[in-house]
């Protein structure tokens, strides 16, 4: 169960805006990607962003560059989950081998705004808000071992008995 | 039964009939990866084998940020060189080589019905050349390197069955364009994108790599073209390892199938700030660049910059337009030199960068500032892509932009060849 407040955005946020190409190549702490989150579409969201609250978009979110500064600065800003209406493929990967929860909701977007309280229950698959339960997609069977074990490293990491 | 191009090359890597929409656990041929090869070497550190699992299999090409632009980026080269040099791979190709995307091709290693895993979205170009190609983040790049092995889900198809000839000045990446435009940015994601139908000899290798390049910027996993006489000499020419062209069956289950005129096709220009807001070049017509970019691996080839130079020739870049030319590799930039392409542009005021991924991702070469627009070649247009979050990207043809450069805004290419 987590309670958090949500992060309103539109269809099709890239990779750019949520983690900009300039910081790419630098390699940073998950702190110091985590004062960039959005940088170039909501500056207001890494000063503000509380651990445990949610971003709710609309579909093809994360679409664009593979880099995973996009899902970890994310994590490291205390993003407690992604709730979209779709998600490019590469960020979806990228965000479960990193421990980032990506959910699937059709509603979500349609019915929530910023600054609304929300409680997502992982194992029922519902998010709460406002007195409303929206449903989300569980996780494919085949990935959730992956995030059982914390993400691709430790999962990896088991896998060759490490 | 009868199965897509995708369905049969990851049946065939995983031992077993599989069907769109199943997990499969394969071992891929080749894992590429770049500049983020530093990035990799710590997630590869943290898994804790002392050995990359199949050196032969990683190709590392370090083009994002060459030659270095600071000390960061100069100790990123460092680590991977030394990494490289202690773990013993064969495949490295340093700075002064070119965009992975073209390097990858040029040295042999996208061959039919391989499997071609890459930490970089645009991995799909080398479906061109009808490789299985798809674009992984750096963890999974690190848990290849570790395990020779990643997880893939089998991708429906969508086919794009193009008819008709180009009209002039008119080529493959307004096609493209056209089609993300009408067909939306994530029209393809998970999916393969098939490129296929009477036209498809239309296009040359060069035109199948744009397009299979920027099926990412559908959502596409892979892109493909069906294999033929000239892919297969093209590649004859530069490996000697065996290879065995894949085809889709007759009767293969497609998602959708796209009837696509290219005879009816006008030059397209794809709009801040997103590759599918795109509008023929007549509605866009006249808004003013300060910068022009011609290259990248969406199209930095021979034959980009040559319809470039045919439209420069004996001509001057707007004094206003910073005009940058950015060859795709070495490769092509010796024999861009050769036919006379570099120096035509050139002589025509053209900034020569050296083969790479140049002020493509916003990193160093050529940034825009606050207000400034550019329409570029390449495939991308995100806000502040490529520097300020106030500057606008529009992407569009070589010839576009090469008209466009000549008259510091916006130009329809058939108006000025």
């Amino acid at each position: 169960m987590s309670t958090g407040r949500v992060w309103k955005y539109g269809d099709d946020i890239n990779t750019d805006v949520i983690f900009p190409g300039r910081y790419t190549y630098t390699l940073m702490t998950p702190e110091e990607m985590a004062k960039h989150a959005m940088e170039d579409l909501d500056p207001e969201f890494a000063k503000a962003v509380q651990p445990g609250d949610v971003i709710v978009a609309g579909k093809n979110f994360g679409c664009g560059s593979s880099r995973e500064q996009a899902a970890a600065c994310l994590r490291a800003a205390g993003v407690k989950a992604v709730v979209a209406k779709s998600f490019a493929r590469i960020y979806f990967r990228n965000a479960i081998n990193l421990g980032l929860a990506v959910l699937q909701c059709g509603e979500a977007a349609d019915v929530l705004k910023t600054g609304d309280p929300v409680e997502i229950d992982f194992a029922a698959g519902t998010i709460q808000s406002g007195g409303r339960t929206l449903r989300f997609f569980p996780l494919p069977e085949s990935v959730i071992g992956i995030v059982q074990a914390g993400g691709l490293i430790e999962s990896t990491k088991k896998k060759l008995g490490l | 039964m009868a199965q897509t191009f995708s369905e049969k090359v990851l049946s065939r890597k995983a031992g077993r009939p599989v069907r769109a929409g199943e997990v499969v656990t394969v071992s891929p041929d080749y894992c590429l990866s770049h500049d983020n090869s530093a990035a990799i070497i710590g997630e590869f550190k943290k898994i804790g084998v002392p050995r990359v699992k199949a050196p032969e299999k990683i190709v590392i090409i370090l083009d994002h940020i060459v030659p270095a632009a600071d000390e960061k980026y100069a100790q990123n080269h460092k680590t991977i060189r030394e990494f490289v040099r202690e773990q013993g791979l064969p495949h490295f190709y340093d700075i002064q080589n070119g965009v992975c995307h073209q390097v990858l091709p040029e040295s042999g290693f996208a061959l039919p019905g391989l499997v071609i895993m890459g930490s970089d979205s645009h991995t799909t170009t080398y479906g061109a050349f009808g490789a299985f190609a798809a674009g992984i983040g750096r963890t999974e790049a690190a848990s290849i390197w570790a395990t020779d092995e990643i997880w893939l889900r089998v991708p429906e198809t969508l086919r794009v069955e193009f008819s008709g000839r180009f009209p002039k000045d008119v080529t493959a990446k307004d096609a493209i364009l056209k089609l993300i435009g009408d067909q939306g940015a994530d029209r393809a994601n998970y999916e393969a994108v098939e490129f296929a139908g009477p036209a498809a000899g239309e296009f040359g290798l060069s035109s199948r790599m744009t397009l299979a390049n920027m099926a990412a910027e559908m959502g596409a996993k892979n892109g493909y073209f069906e294999p033929d006489a000239l892919t297969v000499a093209w590649l004859k020419a530069r490996t000697l390892r065996e290879f065995e062209v894949v085809v889709s069956d007759p009767g293969a289950a497609y998602e959708a199938v796209l009837p696509f005129d290219l005879s009816t096709l006008e030059p397209q220009v794809a709009c801040p700030h997103t590759v599918d807001n795109v509008k023929p070049v007549g509605e866009v017509a006249g808004t003013p660049v300060q910068q022009v970019l011609i290259g990248t691996c969406t199209n930095g080839r021979v034959e980009d910059l040559a319809i470039a130079a045919r439209i420069l020739k004996g001509r001057k870049v707007h004094p206003g337009t910073r005009t940058l030319v950015l060859p795709a590799s070495r490769a092509v930039f010796l024999e861009a030199l050769r036919n006379g392409s570099i120096e035509t542009l050139s002589e025509a005021g053209c900034v020569i960068l050296n083969p790479g991924c140049g002020p493509c991702l916003g990193a160093h070469q050529g940034l825009l500032a606050a207000g400034e627009a550019v329409l570029s070649t390449s495939n991308r247009n995100f806000r502040g892509r490529m520097g300020s979050r106030d500057s606008a990207i529009y992407l569009a043809s070589p010839a576009t932009a090469a008209a466009s450069a000549l008259e510091g805004k916006i130009t329809d290419p058939r108006t000025r060849s």
